[in-house]
């Protein structure tokens, strides 16, 4: 019996007034896997992203996590089910210290809540998993500063160690090594791994080299439809995906 | 800082950032010690001083109150004093009826002012806090409107104008305290002023407090967190406005009356004034501005009608040019004042002062002028203004002041190079030494 | 009955088309810069002081023009040497300055004409009834009035439509993050953006000046409500702050008129509340007393039902 997937996906459409950018996504993503979403720019990645993610609702189809249906959920309830993304944008706390940029992600999944009567310097469960993810993101040294004006390679880090740190295990991480130079990006592949390590990780990629290193499977997304869904040497091969995607970028 | 002058382009610091320091309780005990011992000291033990600091605790509450919104959460309030008048309201109800009977000694009435200000924090931050930025600034000044439109309509709650009186002496006497006496008024104020600094002080370390720093920066990273912003801002409106109601309720033990215009625009506009003077980027920064403005308040008016026109002047200039308040003033000299240097920057600012006071003078002066000339005109034009008897009808007090507004201002724009250079100096110098 | 409502309407007509010029400014320049400009009723204030003061050197007609250019002159220089200065600081610094700014012109003006009202006289070419229905007859400035409003919103209208500026602003009603990309001179725009706002509400305040009481205190009167117009209309659109203007204008007129208490109707359906209810005060309230409170209850009301008002879609 194969296992439940993790992220299902059905029929999803979405349009932007009378423009269809999504048009009809059915795909499945198996727990534990690391399923890569790669595509022409413009094909609607991150506009899936949103989806499933509860930024923006679709407008058919519907988004199921773990087997329960969450189509047009909140972000925040969405989150608190176990789905945690990234932005291809960072997207973090600037005037917060590094330490409280992690912090903020861990409280509500330690069930802190909205609570009145809990010191967070205090918390030791809080404090040592902001120290441990501060750690594995390399900026333990740099976790008093504000966020704001740590460096490009810095932030992005950051904004996976915010993503990670409440402990969800569906992972969405959007374009994580865009602008990163080559070190920095073999750097922010090896954190990725290190850090999917039992999660469910969905990621969008642009480079075809991090892609095909970090991904069990891949999907090409192709004018907002799914063309392929396969491993890696598979996807590699596949005609309709060279001609669509991988072959354009070889010439 | 890094061209060696103050300038304002340095964005304004904001708490939360240095909050994971350690914490030392020595400033509380002291600051605990202070206001037990101030009303004894000689010289310090008048009505007045005891009345004046009384005030002064009510402001600092409230200023708080109002800047665990705007500074913590990044909510802008135009109609805070709301909050302030309806849980005075309730705690002026709060002794009518202890005045009747109910046995309830009079140092619990603040409770009655946070029960009422949570109880229309939560009913109109339902509403109000659906929305942030600029929008919910907009909306909180139409609701302060509706809220002033409406105490004027409901006599029976508010009592009009003339607004509802009770009596704080005639109700059950804990350890033999009758509140007949100002000393008595100002340990009652005093004591739960500090409770309320306290425990605000704690609330911007909860899970809650920090989230409200987050939902101020990114509200939209906060949601993909777990947490959903509108509750969030519900919440801290909802402690805001206890707060401002404990406020309200000393301000009703205080004066023993409540009127229409503890929940107005002006009481609104004041507690706006007095954080962003203090400085709204620091915990402390509002207790500071409520302890300058409620003494220039009383003091100023003694002596001139136009102090609303002073505050006003007082208010651009900060937003100008100082836009983290006098909290942010304090903090830029810290480090020179640890690395001792502060000497380096003082015959600049002593340089300053001189041009800016005449400055100052000549503008007051025709200010003063204009003033008396357009409020009131029956009393013609010889007038007394800073000591000095003069005809307004001739041309001598408008040229004087004239030349002193213009001539102090050259002189001050000149004297700017000299503040500039001691700050190059300092700066230069810590540098070499290598202090932080 | 026929007569209230035929003036009642023409009235509220005014009166909204009055909050329509206003808001149009604040819609436009919020918009462009991202500002809401607390200042702006004072602004109107300053249009309705200074069009006596002119008006009294040189005659009211001249003064309709050179009052509005005068505060537009003021506008710019507001724009160019205060906002442009905490621009850097952020929006809530901006909205602070622009805030102390309405506190400061209010305390001026008391300064300078002191705090009780004005005669601001409607000139005597404006002074006679245009028509006599049944009882009542309608003043010839009212009808001025809705001219002059309706003249601007049709030369506004072209501006928008057919010139570059106009073109440019529109964009920004839209997209408003496009405006930083327009490139040169963007500063230099929003002066002008500014600038003309602030003098539509001066020509605003100069025709509104005979309808509404000149004194210190309008703008503080006022501005609540241009504010409520704008996030009943939704931010950010001028369809939406039209129809918000006229609703409540309407609406208020009305409701002034009317002589009428919940206790009364209650009573005309049979129902008592006796003196010691404690509803009796509520419901004793006659809706004319009532009618300034209308805008905020609008107010509340479209936060409960839409968030984002009329035809918003901006967020913040």
């Amino acid at each position: 019996m194969s296992p439940s997937p993790a992220l299902q996906l059905q029929e999803v459409h979405k349009s932007f007034g009378p423009t269809p950018i999504i048009r009809g996504v059915t795909l499945d993503v198996v727990a534990g896997e690391r399923h890569a979403v790669i595509g022409p720019n413009g094909a609607g990645k991150s506009t899936l992203f949103n989806i499933v993610s509860g930024r923006f609702p679709p407008t058919r189809g519907t988004v199921r996590l773990k087997g329960t249906d969450i189509t047009g959920q909140p972000p925040f309830e969405i989150n608190r089910r176990g789905l945690s993304r990234s932005f291809q944008v960072t997207n973090i706390f600037p005037r917060l210290s590094v330490h409280e940029n992690v912090r903020c992600s861990v409280l509500w999944s330690l069930r802190y809540r909205y609570s009145l009567w809990h010191r967070v310097d205090r918390l030791r469960d809080v404090e040592d998993r902001t120290e441990r993810i501060l750690a594995q993101i390399n900026l333990s040294a740099r976790q008093d500063v504000p966020a704001g004006v740590l460096t490009y390679a810095e932030q992005r880090a950051l904004e996976i160690g915010i993503t990670i740190a409440g402990g969800a295990d569906v992972i969405l991480l959007d374009e994580p090594t865009a602008g990163m130079s080559h070190s920095e990006t073999e750097y922010a592949v090896e954190l990725i791994r290190g850090l999917s390590g039992g999660k469910t990780l969905v990621i969008v990629e642009h480079d075809m080299g991090v892609v095909f290193n970090l991904a069990d499977r891949i999907s090409v997304l192709v004018y907002g439809e799914i063309i392929a869904t396969d491993t890696p040497d598979r996807i590699r091969a596949n005609r309709a995906v060279q001609d669509a995607y991988l072959g354009t970028e070889h010439h | 800082m890094m061209d060696g002058r103050p300038s304002a382009a340095v964005s304004v610091p904001l708490a939360g950032v240095a909050a994971r320091r350690g914490r030392r309780a020595w400033p509380w005990l002291l600051a605990a010690a202070g206001l037990c011992v101030l009303p004894l000291v000689p010289g310090l033990d008048s009505n007045f001083v005891r009345s004046l600091v009384s005030q002064m605790g009510i402001a600092a509450v409230f200023a708080l109150s109002f800047n665990m919104l705007l500074g913590q959460t990044g909510l802008l309030s135009f109609g805070h004093a709301v909050y302030f008048g309806l849980g005075g309201y309730v705690a002026i109800h709060g002794m009518r009826l202890i005045n009747a009977g109910l046995p309830i000694p009079i140092p619990l009435v603040p409770l009655f002012g946070a029960a009422g200000g949570l109880f229309f924090g939560v009913l109109i931050g339902s509403v109000t806090t659906k929305r942030a930025g600029t929008v919910f600034a907009m909306i909180t000044l139409g609701l302060g409107e509706l809220v002033v439109a409406a105490s004027l309509m409901l006599t029976r709650f508010f009592g009009g104008e003339e607004g509802i009186t009770a009596n704080r002496t005639r109700a059950p006497h804990l350890f033999g305290l009758t509140f007949a006496s100002q000393l008595e008024v100002y340990y009652l104020i005093a004591f739960w002023a500090f409770l309320s600094v306290a425990l605000m002080s704690a609330f911007t370390r909860t899970p809650l407090g920090r989230m409200c720093n987050a939902v101020r920066d990114n509200p939209e990273r906060a949601e993909f967190v777990g947490y959903n912003p509108q509750r969030v801002r519900l919440l801290a409106f909802a402690v805001s406005a206890m707060f401002a109601g404990v406020a309200g309720g000393l301000h009703a033990v205080n004066y023993e009356i409540v009127a229409a215009e503890a929940l107005g625009a002006a009481r609104s506009g004041a507690v706006l004034l007095m954080a962003f003077v203090g400085g709204i980027g620091s915990f402390f920064g509002p207790i500071l501005g409520a302890m300058v403005i409620t003494w220039l308040q009383v003091s100023l008016s003694d002596y001139t009608t136009a102090w609303q026109l002073y505050f006003g002047i007082l208010f651009i200039i900060i937003v100008l040019f100082a836009p983290g308040g006098l909290a942010w003033l304090i903090a830029l000299h810290l480090p020179l004042a640890r690395a001792r240097m502060l000497h380096t920057v003082l015959p600049g600012y002593l340089a300053a002062l001189a041009p800016a006071l005449v400055m100052v003078l000549g503008g007051s002066l025709l200010l003063e002028i204009n003033y008396r000339l357009a409020t009131k005109p029956e009393l013609g034009t010889r007038m007394s203004l800073f000591w000095v008897a003069m005809d307004v009808s001739r041309p001598w007090p408008w040229i004087a002041g004239l030349a002193m507004l213009a001539g102090g201002f050259y002189a001050f724009r000149r004297s700017w190079a000299l503040v500039a250079a001691g700050w190059h100096a300092a700066s230069e110098r810590m540098r070499e030494d290598g202090a932080p | 009955m026929l007569e209230l409502v035929i003036f009642s309407t023409l009235n509220g007509v005014v009166y909204g088309l009055l909050l329509f010029m206003l808001s149009s400014g604040l819609t436009l320049i919020f918009s462009m810069m991202g500002v809401l400009n607390f200042a702006h009723a004072s602004m109107f204030m300053l249009g309705a002081y200074f069009s006596y003061q002119v008006g009294k050197l040189v005659g009211f007609w001249p003064a309709l023009v050179l009052a509005p250019l005068l505060v537009g002159l003021i506008g710019a220089g507001v724009e160019r040497y205060g906002l442009r200065h905490v621009h850097r600081h952020g929006h809530v610094p901006e909205l602070l300055f622009t805030f102390g700014l309405a506190y400061l012109i209010e305390e001026i003006v008391v300064m300078g004409w002191g705090r009780n009202p004005i005669e601001n006289r409607v000139p005597a070419t404006l002074d006679f009834p245009l028509f006599t229905l049944f009882t009542t007859s309608y003043p010839a400035y009212k009808a001025f009035m809705m001219a002059v409003s309706i003249g601007m919103f049709v030369a506004l209208y072209l501006v928008l439509k057919r010139t570059r500026i106009g073109l440019i602003i529109q964009a920004a009603l839209t997209h408003p993050s496009t405006v930083a990309m327009l490139g040169h001179n963007v500063p230099q725009v929003f002066m002008r953006v500014f600038a003309a706002g602030t003098a539509l509400a001066a020509l605003a305040g100069v025709i509104g000046g005979f309808a509404l009481l000149t004194t210190p205190n309008m703008a503080a009167a006022l501005g609540p409500i241009v504010f409520v117009v704008v996030v009943i209309g939704g931010l950010g659109s001028l369809g939406g702050a039209l129809i918000a203007s006229l609703a409540i204008g309407i609406m208020q007129t009305f409701a002034v008129a009317l002589d009428v208490s919940l206790l009364d109707l209650l009573r005309h359906a049979g129902v008592a509340i006796g003196r010691e209810s404690a509803l009796f005060e509520l419901a004793s309230i006659k809706i004319a007393q009532a009618a300034p409170m209308i805008p905020y209850v609008l107010l509340v009301l479209m936060l409960i039902v839409r968030p984002k008002g009329l035809l918003g879609t901006r967020e913040t």
